[in-house]
């Protein structure tokens, strides 16, 4: 086997296998580029986005934690982010299995509508919602940003929590059955266990998307609700400086440390799927 | 008992399905609404939303929102095609992590961070100017803020990640078998490739371009912010048309002819598609 692989490996011409890897490091370039450029704009003295900078200090950074609508927008959004991620987390779990399992009308009418989120603008979705809520004289409190983002991020948990029922062992669950277990015992200790890893993926694709997400919370966000992805849109409008730019290398270095852990512990390929196949 | 327990599973999503069809059904009643201006509520039925498309402003914010889906759709693929190709065929596990992560943390980073970012690097004080003036390139810095191609380099950006994501799950699934037989009957590295293994990843190619599309349609922050209000596109304007001018009737047809439009492309895709299979005999 090992001996065949490199026979195939060494009937690459070289040309191709020069031209092949430098074309994925020109690529990989061009997606860290901005990334790169914006983290060296962080740390820029001067008060407006210039290249190359001249002197360097960290005052954006400290200007980050200290201006109130970040600190605000951060603890609003960690409040939306907190309930819709674990109420998608729920709802798309209990549908998973209802789907999987049992029978019942309108199923795929229910899929495809719960689907269109993915399809479906953000801005037309936020403008909905909106209209809704003024139509109902409804106060837009964190309720309907919440429920804006369940509908947001509940085909990322359902995609995800029905990939690992499908690699579940239904054997276990019916010796769990056989040995007098009733149907709710059998679902909380044995199903949800072993979908755990499955279950912590799409809490987790949840919780970025959901803390990230923009333009629908744009709509339904008012000044007390407003999430931070929205309070530094409404910076930049403001101001020119680079405390954005610190911002982001904040932003940038978290969600890259926890998508590590997560690709250390879980195996992102395997929550993803993209695991090859031999 | 079992009857029971399908509504306790199924009711939470039921309710979230209706909240996502009430809203469509929301915008889709108040386009046709008339506008009554200074006020948040709304006239009689009407068509006159509609019947004012005509006008040049709106002709123009489609066709660029078409022009962007398609040419951001065309570069994201060329670009993700081969990241996704080593992302799965990479055997150093070190180096499969880094292009893993490298390849989909922009899809975390959200609209803002990531528009802005790009605003770092076309700005006329911004990288690209930055780094051609100090090679004595150029005098006057480049425009490419407030243009049609900075916000479409900002959009294939954006749309790399999710593109290389769903081609890397088609990718790996692509039984090795099938290229091991092209090559053992002779075909090169690049005829296996071109014979084999892109045709079996097309499930995958058509299903990135479906998302390509539909994403680059919806992108709100990267037209807004880095076209400045010079590309104008359908988000753009249902954004300016529902907070500058209260005109949610208005700012609700547009929706509609944006989700019309969106459904048509998916459905010629889907047409499409379906008649590639039936060529391939499948």
């Amino acid at each position: 086997m090992g001996h065949r692989a490199v026979k195939i490996r060494s009937s690459v011409p070289l040309p191709l296998r020069i031209a092949g890897p430098l074309l994925v490091a020109v690529l990989l370039a061009f997606v860290l580029l901005p990334v790169a450029v914006v983290t060296i704009a962080a740390f820029n003295e001067r008060a407006i986005l210039s290249f190359p900078p001249t002197a360097y200090s960290l005052k954006w950074f400290e200007r980050v934690f200290s201006y109130p609508d970040f600190r605000e927008g951060f603890r609003a959004s960690m409040v939306i982010t907190g309930w819709s991620s674990f109420l998608a987390l729920v709802i798309g779990t209990c549908l998973s299995i209802a789907v999987k399992r049992l029978e019942f009308g309108g199923k795929r009418t229910l899929l495809a509508i719960l689907h269109s989120p993915l399809v479906v603008p953000h801005f037309t979705l936020g403008l909905g919602l909106l209209i809704l809520v003024s139509q109902a004289s409804v106060q837009r409190g964190y309720g309907v940003v919440i429920l804006c983002h369940v509908m947001l991020v509940l085909p990322f948990v359902l995609r995800s929590v029905y990939v690992s029922m499908e690699n579940l062992d239904e054997r276990l669950e019916q010796a769990a059955a056989s040995l007098g277990a009733s149907p709710a015992k059998v679902l909380f200790t044995v199903t949800i266990p072993l979908l755990a890893p499955g279950l912590f993926g799409g809490w987790l694709f949840a919780a970025i998307m959901s803390f990230s997400e923009f333009t629908a919370s744009l709509f339904v966000t008012t000044q007390d609700t407003q999430t931070l992805p929205v309070a530094m849109y409404n910076y930049v409008r403001e101001f020119a400086d680079p405390t954005l730019a610190a911002l982001s290398v904040v932003y940038i270095a978290v969600t890259a440390t926890v998508l590590a852990f997560a690709n250390y512990f879980l195996g992102l390929g395997r929550i993803l799927n993209i695991e090859d196949r031999r | 008992m079992r009857s029971e327990l399908r509504a306790w599973l199924v009711s939470p999503a039921a309710f979230v399905a209706l909240c996502i069809a009430v809203s469509l059904l929301a915008v889709f009643q108040f386009s046709f609404r008339a506008f009554v201006p200074g006020s948040l509520d709304v006239g009689g039925l009407t068509l006159e939303n509609f019947s004012g498309m005509g006008k040049s402003i709106y002709v123009d914010a489609f066709s660029n929102t078409l022009r962007l889906s398609v040419e951001t759709t065309v570069f994201s693929l060329l670009a993700a095609y081969p990241l996704a190709y080593a992302l799965v065929r990479v055997r150093n596990r070190a180096l499969k992590s880094f292009i893993l992560v490298v390849s989909i943390t922009p899809l975390f980073l959200g609209e803002i961070v990531r528009t802005y970012s790009w605003i770092a690097v076309l700005g006329s004080n911004g990288f690209i100017n930055g780094a051609l003036r100090g090679l004595g390139l150029i005098d006057a810095p480049l425009a490419l803020m407030f243009t049609h191609l900075g916000v479409l380099v900002a959009l294939v950006h954006v749309t790399i990640p999710v593109v290389v994501l769903m081609l890397s799950t088609a990718i790996s699934h692509i039984d090795r078998d099938y290229e091991k037989a092209a090559q053992s009957l002779g075909a090169g590295p690049v005829r296996t490739f071109l014979t084999v293994t892109l045709p079996l990843s097309l499930p995958g190619i058509l299903a990135s371009v479906t998302t390509a599309f539909a994403w680059t349609f919806s992108a709100f922050a990267t037209p807004q912010m880095i076209g400045g209000g010079r590309v104008p596109t359908v988000s753009t304007l249902v954004y300016q048309l529902g907070f500058s001018s209260m005109n949610f009737p208005l700012a609700a047809s547009l929706s509609v002819m944006g989700l019309a439009l969106t459904a048509a492309a998916l459905f010629a895709l889907g047409r499409f598609t379906r008649r590639l299979k039936s060529l391939g005999g499948h």
